[in-house]
């Protein structure tokens, strides 16, 4: 199991060919009170780079963009309906969706954790 | 805070407590007596069987109840309004009027076009006004405002698209990661697919990454100039050869005219439509005080595609084209039912008259000056967005609060209790924990001292460690801190009585 990040502050855990994505504790504290997530539906496509959830903060709203290529096979509900699970737990129980993977070496060009460590704290 | 001793009423001084309409008013009486009808009434059983439950007030009750009310408000007849990306200047007196001149006030609509030739003369005076300001043959008076004349500019480049036969290959519209939100919303209603335009180190666009990025497929750019961060785009000129080279349009936001009015022509840059906000740069009044009005000029290219209706000038006389046929069979049709804001129409142009040519050009060389006044002011202990001189606003991050425990949100509320209205905060989304000011030329050296002497005690008060001043925020408002969370999780959108029982029995 390892572990990936975006520099649009995402993370990708991936088990065998499924990815569950999420946006960073760092994301989400710099979004502060999470208070509204809408989800892409199960069976969406995404290609790298695409928008694929929205997160809205009472500071703004943002994209949240597909980390890899693949297909949706879970949104996590309890995001939706209680936003502040983003802010107790945005690397845990606030992920966003888990996908099939379509091109797993796309994860080669994620950071890893220390490398996105750094990248956050000059962000 | 240390809290006082509560007043009986619940006022404080002469800061007067405002109760919601439906606990103050009276569900038994009303504010005009009426006699009791007599004989039967003509609705037989369609006669109402409850009572509405609607509160009622005498006059004067009503009277103090909104008066009240409007003294909780804050305008720019008050104080500085420094949002970036507003350009809240004064309202002079002269405009409202001008535009409560009965010939202007009291025309409708419908009246026959021989009855308001002074009126569609005046729309006629400012449609050159518009037009010589920024260098473009054409302008559309209807749209009602910015975003609505964002529409207007890309409706028109969508029919010109169409005019050539691309309209099902030119599908990509090109948008700046700083532009205002309106710009990718107006684009994807106008059916286009958008793509975002990465910015340079020095927050300008980045025309080699931009000019990659144009193909067949691109009808459009969108940019603002100056944009968001308050930076001219350098490369403006490049950027509209490379996209008329590739066979797309260049619309520009015109929010931030403000800074190169009278200065810089938008047609002898390139561009291909502009909105102009009549309520920004030509100070017609914003919001509640409004109607907006964003009237969009369309280049040689887009002229023909402009929508009706559009005032003419015919030997002596004026005329208004109402249909899509003759000169204007092309037009991609109407936005709005009438001609657009009439009123903002005569205030707009007053303006313009009592300035003249070189007195806007001076409204944008001062607001030029009072925010790189600004800027240079707060530099002293705030860290700017980006290097250099800005135009008509300066951008500030948030990286000076860094480990102050002391965020944007807080200081802007701090700046609630010193009597300003906050800066836009967290926009544009380039820059962590924004603050974009925009002073305008409205505010005088003074002004601007005050309010950075203000700011700068509040930066060093936090970086002192005051947090509270900041988390506590407002403290002097009639509300204090809101708990914006809960407000936007748990909103409460209904009214319900305290004592449902005791309202019953009245």
């Amino acid at each position: 199991m390892t572990t990936k990040f975006t520099k649009d502050h995402e993370w990708v855990r991936v088990e065998g060919d499924t990815a569950t994505v999420g946006i960073t504790k760092h994301a989400a504290e710099q979004l502060g009170d999470v208070v509204f997530v809408e989800l892409p539906d199960v069976g969406n496509s995404f290609t790298q780079g695409d928008d694929m959830a929205v997160v809205e903060s009472v500071k703004a709203a943002s994209d949240v963009y597909a980390p890899v290529s693949g297909e949706i096979i879970e949104g996590n509900g309890s995001i939706v309906d209680a936003p502040e699970t983003v802010n107790d737990g945005p690397e845990e129980g606030g992920w966003f969706v888990k996908m099939k993977l379509s091109n797993p070496s796309e994860l080669d060009e994620l950071m890893d954790e220390a490398a996105y460590k750094e990248h956050a704290a000059n962000s | 805070m240390t809290t006082t001793t509560d007043t009986f009423t619940g006022h404080k001084g002469l800061e007067l407590e405002v109760p919601l309409l439906f606990e103050e008013g009276s569900y038994e009486k009303s504010g005009v007596d009426m006699p009791e009808p007599s004989g039967t009434s003509r609705l037989g059983d369609l006669c109402a069987e409850q009572p509405v439950e609607l509160p009622a007030f005498a006059e004067p009750q009503a009277m103090r109840h909104f008066v009240r009310l409007s003294q909780k408000n804050y305008a720019i007849d008050m104080g500085i309004f420094p949002l970036g990306s507003c350009t809240m200047k004064h309202n002079p007196r002269l405009n409202e009027r001008m535009a409560r001149l009965p010939g202007f006030a009291d025309v409708h609509p419908l009246q026959p076009v021989q009855t308001v030739q002074g009126a569609l003369g005046l729309i006629h005076e400012l449609q050159h006004w518009l037009c010589e300001l920024t260098a473009m043959p054409a302008v559309a008076m209807s749209p009602k405002a910015g975003a609505h004349g964002e529409l207007c500019g890309m409706m028109a480049i969508r029919a010109a698209i169409e005019a050539k036969g691309e309209g099902a290959t030119r599908t990509k519209v090109l948008v700046p990661e700083s532009a205002h939100g309106t710009n990718p919303a107006t684009a994807a209603q106008c059916g286009f697919t958008v793509h975002k335009l990465p910015a340079t180190e020095d927050g300008r666009v980045d025309l080699a990454a931009m000019t990659e990025k144009l193909s067949d497929e691109v009808a459009a750019i969108m940019v603002t100039n100056p944009n968001t961060c308050g930076l001219f785009e350098r490369d403006i000129r490049e950027m509209a050869e490379a996209v008329h080279e590739a066979g797309g349009y260049f619309y520009c936001d015109g929010a931030n005219f403000n800074a190169i009015v009278g200065k810089v022509r938008p047609g002898d840059l390139g561009i291909d439509a502009m909105h102009i906000n009549l309520h920004k740069t030509f100070s017609t009044p914003h919001g509640g005080g409004g109607p907006g009005s964003g009237p969009t000029v369309l280049s040689d290219a887009l002229a023909p595609f402009a929508p009706v209706p559009a005032v003419v000038k015919s030997g002596e006389s004026f005329e208004i084209i109402e249909q899509a046929e003759g000169d204007m069979e092309q037009a991609f049709g109407r936005m709005v039912a009438f001609h657009g804001q009439m009123g903002m129409f005569v205030r707009a142009l007053s303006y313009m008259m009592s300035h003249g040519a070189d007195g806007l050009r001076k409204v944008a060389e001062d607001s030029v000056l009072n925010a790189n006044y600004v800027r240079v002011r707060l530099a002293e202990e705030m860290t700017q967005g980006y290097p250099g001189t800005c135009m008509h606003e300066a951008l500030f991050s948030d990286r000076w609060l860094k480990d102050t425990g002391v965020g944007t949100l807080d200081f802007a509320k701090a700046m609630i209790d010193e009597g300003f209205h906050p800066m836009t905060m967290y926009f544009p989304l380039v820059v962590s924990g924004a603050m974009l000011i925009e002073p305008t030329e409205t505010e005088s050296k003074a002004s601007l001292d005050e309010f950075c002497d203000s700011l700068l005690g509040l930066a060093r008060a936090a970086k002192a460690g005051e947090k509270e001043r900041f988390t506590q925020a407002p403290r002097y408002a009639p509300r204090t801190r809101l708990d914006e969370t809960k407000a936007a999780r748990k909103p409460v959108l209904k009214w319900t009585p305290a004592n449902p029982e005791a309202m019953a029995a009245e």
